[in-house]
């Protein structure tokens, strides 16, 4: 991402809506959908009364008496109806309970196939991640540790567990993302391409979250930096 | 845009309309029994010197401590009072609030851009700042037409010495009040752009309109045009007063300038100065009279620096150009600045 934010809206397409969306305490769902009407050339007012009746709100309802989902969901509903080709979410569910997380989500994917537009979103819940997303990217202190789709990472990605051995002697197509050792054994997760066939070990499949983790945890090790951002791709 | 800029304006407007209606029915209900006094008062067509003093004699202290007094304070004072309350009210949460509620990420991520949703935004509340200025300045201005009209068939001892071009009484008139409301909204929203917090904003906006419309009439309008300085043989009438202390004395002069805004008035010398010198000997023991007598004698002139009266809209209309400008810069900086930096 370059330094300078990108939430500048260009006329159609482009839509960014930015950490937790912000709704008008004082201002009903209908005077939102509104405000999207009078400040959006595109509007699609149809999309946008479909998503909140489907989604069972009042429109005459203030969005200061909504709960915290819903506000989410009265926030992607205004930047669905702009019909825009790529949507830009900056962390929308870091501040839902883990229901209203998985609603959001789940209207997420629905408007994704229903609109066919591109999703750029970043967050720390990996887990959630793991449902609906196609590619990865990891990032580090704006430094990328790993990207790829999210399938092809799983597939490649495996835990190694074996007697302990020698780092220096693995096979040379291994690449060693983080390795823990005790007397007697070492647990590895290695990224290689080709199938791992290593007699004595056993070789586990490994979530997206100990993926993510293990990079992570290798990305602070060499120097000590805090800052850690996923950014993800549908 | 205009349509969102009037959602989240209409309360505030609702509320300046319902303190402009309820001031309005004050000053309609007052003003025409004022007018009524004034017409029955034997002031309008007065002929003889003495009639027309006896008459406004009467009309003023039917005026002093009545209802009319107070109405009329009330009004002027709200002059004052509104522009500074529309920039804290108005300018300050403009942009502060949104960001401390964050809403201004949803305003700023639609299709139109920062700039326009800060202009039409501007547009409708200065305008109609300036509009509610403009109106109180109307209703004061015939509301008080009866007591200016009056003040200007008083001679100067009657005590009603009121004067459009008084520091005070200035800024109620004319255009001026316009130029406040402009200048307060935009300081407003200039602290609103600049703290991004909505109570410091207002306290800042509030300490500095009130600053300036404090300062202003002594610092800045009297450079505005400048005065006319005029030098004039010392009258005997012009005598208000002798202070003496430590066997030096000065004259304190009072000049007889109707409508006008005298800046300063004192006795000079010959050279120029102003006169301090040792009294006359008459002027320890003697009469006032006498002494008066003596500082005749001694061909001193009244130096006076004035604005006259006839120079009133042409003040005016510098003060209010001022102002407006200074409020139209603010406002173009904080488009600029809206549109260059991060507020949320």
């Amino acid at each position: 991402m370059a330094s300078r934010p990108a939430t500048r809206p260009s006329s159609r397409g482009l839509v960014s809506s930015l950490r937790t969306p912000r709704t008008y305490a004082g201002l009903s769902i209908a005077d939102h959908l509104k405000l999207g009407k009078h400040m959006n050339p595109g509007w699609d007012a149809a999309v946008a009364e479909d998503r909140i009746s489907r989604l069972g709100l009042d429109p005459k309802q203030k969005a200061g008496k909504l709960s915290g989902g819903q506000r989410a969901q009265l926030a992607l509903t205004l930047a669905i109806a702009k019909r825009p080709e790529v949507l830009i979410l900056d962390e929308p569910i870091a501040s839902l309970d883990p229901l209203a997380r998985r609603e959001f989500l789940q209207m997420l994917m629905e408007v994704t196939a229903e609109h066919e537009l591109s999703v750029v979103m970043s967050s720390h819940l990996v887990s959630d991640l793991e449902r609906i997303c196609d590619y990865m990217i990891v990032l580090v202190s704006s430094r990328i540790q790993v990207a790829g789709e999210v399938e092809t990472l799983l597939a490649t990605h495996h835990q190694v567990t074996g007697p302990r051995r020698d780092p220096a002697q693995l096979p040379a197509d291994w690449q060693v993302v983080s390795a823990s050792h005790t007397d007697r054994q070492s647990t590895l997760l290695v990224r290689s391409d080709t199938p791992i066939v290593e007699p004595g070990h056993t070789v586990d499949q490994i979530g997206l979250e100990d993926l993510v983790l293990a990079y992570l945890t290798q990305a602070n090790r060499p120097a000590a930096s805090n800052s850690k951002t996923l950014e993800a791709q549908r | 845009m205009i349509w969102l800029s009037w959602r989240q304006f209409r309360t505030q407007a609702i509320v300046a309309g319902g303190v402009l209606a309820a001031l309005a029915i004050v000053m309609l209900a007052t003003g025409f029994s004022l007018a009524h006094l004034y017409q029955t008062s034997g002031l309008p067509g007065c002929q003889a010197k003495d009639i027309c003093h006896d008459a406004l004699v009467v009309f003023t202290s039917d005026l002093r401590g009545s209802v009319y007094e107070f109405v009329f304070y009330i009004a002027a004072g709200l002059i004052y009072l509104v522009p500074a309350l529309i920039g804290a009210f108005w300018g300050a949460p403009l942009v502060a609030r949104e960001a401390e509620t964050g809403t201004i990420r949803l305003a700023w991520s639609q299709s139109v851009s920062r700039s326009r949703w800060l202009i039409v935004k501007v547009a409708m509340l200065g305008l109609t700042a300036m509009t509610m200025a403009g109106l109180l300045s109307l209703m004061l201005y015939w509301w008080s037409q009866p007591a200016y009209q009056a003040a200007k068939l008083a001679a100067p001892d009657t005590g009603l010495s009121i004067s459009r071009l008084t520091p005070l009484l200035f800024g109620t008139n004319g255009v001026a009040p316009l130029g406040y409301a402009a200048f307060a909204f935009a300081a407003g929203l200039t602290a609103s752009v600049l703290i991004k917090r909505t109570l410091p904003a207002m306290a800042v906006t509030l300490a500095v309109v009130a600053s300036v419309l404090i300062a202003w009439p002594n610092w800045v309008r009297p450079h505005l045009i400048t005065p006319v300085h005029s030098a004039v043989a010392l009258q005997a009438s012009a005598i208000k007063g002798l202070g003496i202390s430590n066997n030096t004395m000065t004259v304190i002069t009072a000049a007889i300038k109707p409508g006008a805004w005298v800046l300063s008035d004192q006795a000079v010398n010959s050279a120029g100065l102003p006169f301090a010198a040792r009294p006359p000997q008459v002027c320890l023991s003697h009469s006032f009279q006498d002494c008066a007598n003596a500082i005749l004698a001694l061909h001193l002139k009244e130096a006076i620096s004035f604005e006259p009266a006839s120079r009133f809209w042409a003040l005016q209309g510098y003060e209010t150009g001022a102002y407006l400008l200074i409020a139209v810069l603010l406002a173009a900086a904080c488009t600029w600045w809206v549109n260059r930096r991060r507020l949320a």
